[in-house]
């Protein structure tokens, strides 16, 4: 085969594969501006003959979605806050501070990283309507504030600082708190952001926990009260459906397309290094 | 001074350097370094307490939590807890649940079989000069960062026999299209190609990461040795991803025994049972059956799948695992 027969043909599997991983949204973004003459019909209509904006209307009426907005935005701005820090905190600790059996401590923290989420479903449920937090944004919250693997990163990070730079402030008289935010955060920000941005998608997405720990509507996060929809009507108007899901997936996106050297960074961490 | 000298640098903000010399002098500095590891100790218990508070309350205690409540036939509701032994473990071995992990296992092979040798495929592709191949990185990518919630309606659509895409592609064929969700044989095969779609561009990039990293001199000597291309990537490429592909085996496994969100939005583990899988079963358990035991039992064979999975890795890592 030439090279160049081989480039063509290379580029049009690649053209291919490309189709394929964003077809699906693609289908999701031009069905929510469709009119249900357009979806309900068949040969297929590949681009909707007028932009039904209603669509967005409609679904954000079908359900309290802004209630949904402002639930998902605290859940996962404070979720992130409260998870960064304590991974901020533990790995400073653990690299700057002396503490006996610093070793073993440290494997309890990785431990906890055996724990498969799912596995503490029940339990969690149980202690958090124990503490009478079922329906609050801390009982939604506060079981998944710790870090384990943030912390490990991080930690990881911070021990490849120059100790002169850690030294040189520590002798100028900075007290820990300072030499964290002034010297060590300052030089870890790529991981910062990293972890960071890993988090706030993994918190925005997150669907088994809040729907567990919630029951009424006013508490339902973006993800949750989406699929709430489909238990209350079904599939129906696919038109309403496909809108209210882009509400779910578009800040994601946004922030993908926006930091997506951080996002493929933080999810595929540990991989190469090792 | 050597003692001297790493004692003043750890004085704290506003200290005067220690100056007397002499017994006194030398047991007050004695004292103040004492103080000092003292504050340091209590900053340290302060800056990771909360971490291990919230580790131990909500992930080490749910593991013997488990334990407890997989040995009672509690209800959730009644004040009293009967401990009833082993009896949620050896009604495993009848009802439903060998279906359930029959399930698990052909979901949980296919999607982490699939997902990694497309992965490797697209991989192998986007590490080609080709023109696009950065746009290709990032649209193969993006399905894995959505809501699993949120995709799962999408691919209901999709699927959908009369006015989905399937329709469309099925035609081409000259068929109808299967009634994915509502059919128990085509269920599965709908939640695997989801999962495929949502992962495979994950391990694809892993793999093109560890691609990346490969010694051209290797390759370039191996060539003039006159190898093939199938020869350079069986014999050089794929050895030399072995630490690779044992990361995305283990973090696949780990993800896809917890896969939930695309099955509530899909088929809530239906038709019939055709998708329960392990992970459906614990929650319809615990939160639709309001049956404790099962569902701790349930957790307890997930816990453990899973750490024999990590401990054999790391295990394997250590020896056979082709390092650099």
């Amino acid at each position: 085969m030439s090279a160049r027969l081989r480039s063509l043909a290379l580029h049009a599997v690649l053209v291919v594969v490309g189709v394929i991983a964003v077809g699906p949204l693609y289908w999701l973004f031009t069905s929510s501006l469709k009119t249900n003459s357009d979806i309900y019909t068949f040969p297929l209509v590949w681009w909707p003959s007028t932009l039904h904006w209603e669509n967005f209307a409609e679904a954000w009426h079908a359900a309290p979605f802004g209630r949904f907005y402002v639930n998902s935005i605290v859940v996962t701005v404070v979720g992130t806050v409260l998870k960064v820090a304590n991974a901020v905190l533990t790995a400073y600790a653990f690299v700057f501070l002396r503490f006996p059996f610093k070793r073993v401590l440290f494997m309890v923290v990785l431990g906890a990283m055996m724990v498969p989420g799912h596995v503490t479903l029940l339990p969690n449920y149980l202690t958090v309507s124990q503490l009478g937090w079922i329906n609050t944004y801390q009982g939604i919250i506060i079981p998944g504030a710790a870090s384990a693997f943030g912390t490990f990163l991080l930690r990881q990070h911070m021990l490849t600082l120059p100790g002169e730079v850690f030294d040189a402030a520590r002798m100028d008289g900075a007290g820990h708190l300072r030499v964290l935010r002034s010297v060590v955060l300052p030089l870890s920000r790529p991981m910062l952001v990293t972890v960071t941005i890993v988090t706030l998608v993994a918190e925005w997405n997150d669907y088994i926990w809040p729907r567990i720990v919630t029951n009424t509507d006013t508490m339902r996060t973006l993800p949750v009260g989406l699929l709430m929809l489909k238990a209350q009507e079904g599939y129906v108007n696919w038109g309403a459906v496909m809108a209210a899901t882009t509400f779910v997936v578009l800040p994601v996106l946004v922030v993908f397309f926006l930091a997506q050297r951080y996002v493929v960074a933080g999810l595929t961490q540990g991989a190469v290094k090792g | 001074m050597v003692v001297r000298d790493s004692a003043v640098r750890d004085l704290p903000a506003g200290s005067v350097p220690a100056r007397p010399v002499g017994e006194p002098g030398r047991r007050v500095e004695a004292r103040a370094r004492r103080a000092r590891r003292i504050r340091e100790y209590l900053l340290f218990a302060a800056f990771v307490a909360p971490n291990f508070l919230l580790l131990a309350v909500f992930s080490y205690w749910p593991v013997l939590y488990n334990a407890y409540l997989s040995l009672t036939d509690w209800n959730m509701i009644s004040p009293v807890i009967n401990v009833v032994g082993l009896e949620n473990y050896r009604d495993m071995f009848t009802g439903e649940f060998p279906e359930v992990l029959l399930n698990t296992a052909i979901f949980v092979g296919a999607v982490v079989g699939g997902s990694m040798v497309l992965g490797l495929a697209v991989a192998v592709l986007l590490n080609q000069r080709l023109r696009g191949r950065g746009l290709g990185r990032t649209m193969v990518f993006a399905p894995h960062v959505l809501s699993g919630a949120a995709i799962g309606v999408v691919w209901v659509f999709i699927f959908d026999p009369n006015y989905g895409l399937s329709r469309a592609f099925f035609e081409l064929l000259g068929r109808s299209s299967p009634a994915w969700l509502t059919d128990s044989n085509w269920a599965m095969p709908a939640l695997i190609i989801v999962y495929l779609w949502k992962n495979a561009g994950f391990s694809a990039i892993v793999y093109l990461a560890g691609l990346q990293n490969m010694p051209k001199d290797l390759y370039e000597s191996a060539a003039l040795d006159g190898a093939g291309a199938w020869r350079l990537f069986r014999s050089i490429t794929l050895p030399l991803l072995s630490p690779v592909t044992f990361f995305l085996l283990v973090t696949s496994i780990i993800s896809s025994f917890q896969a939930f969100d695309v099955i509530a939005a899909m088929t809530d583990g239906g038709p019939g049972n055709a998708t329960t899988i392990l992970s459906w079963y614990l929650y319809e358990k615990a939160f639709t059956d309001f049956q404790a035991g099962p569902a701790a039992a349930g957790a307890i064979v997930m816990f453990l799948i899973l750490l024999a999975v990590t401990v054999l890795q790391t295990r394997y890592l250590e020896r056979k695992v082709h390092y650099r």
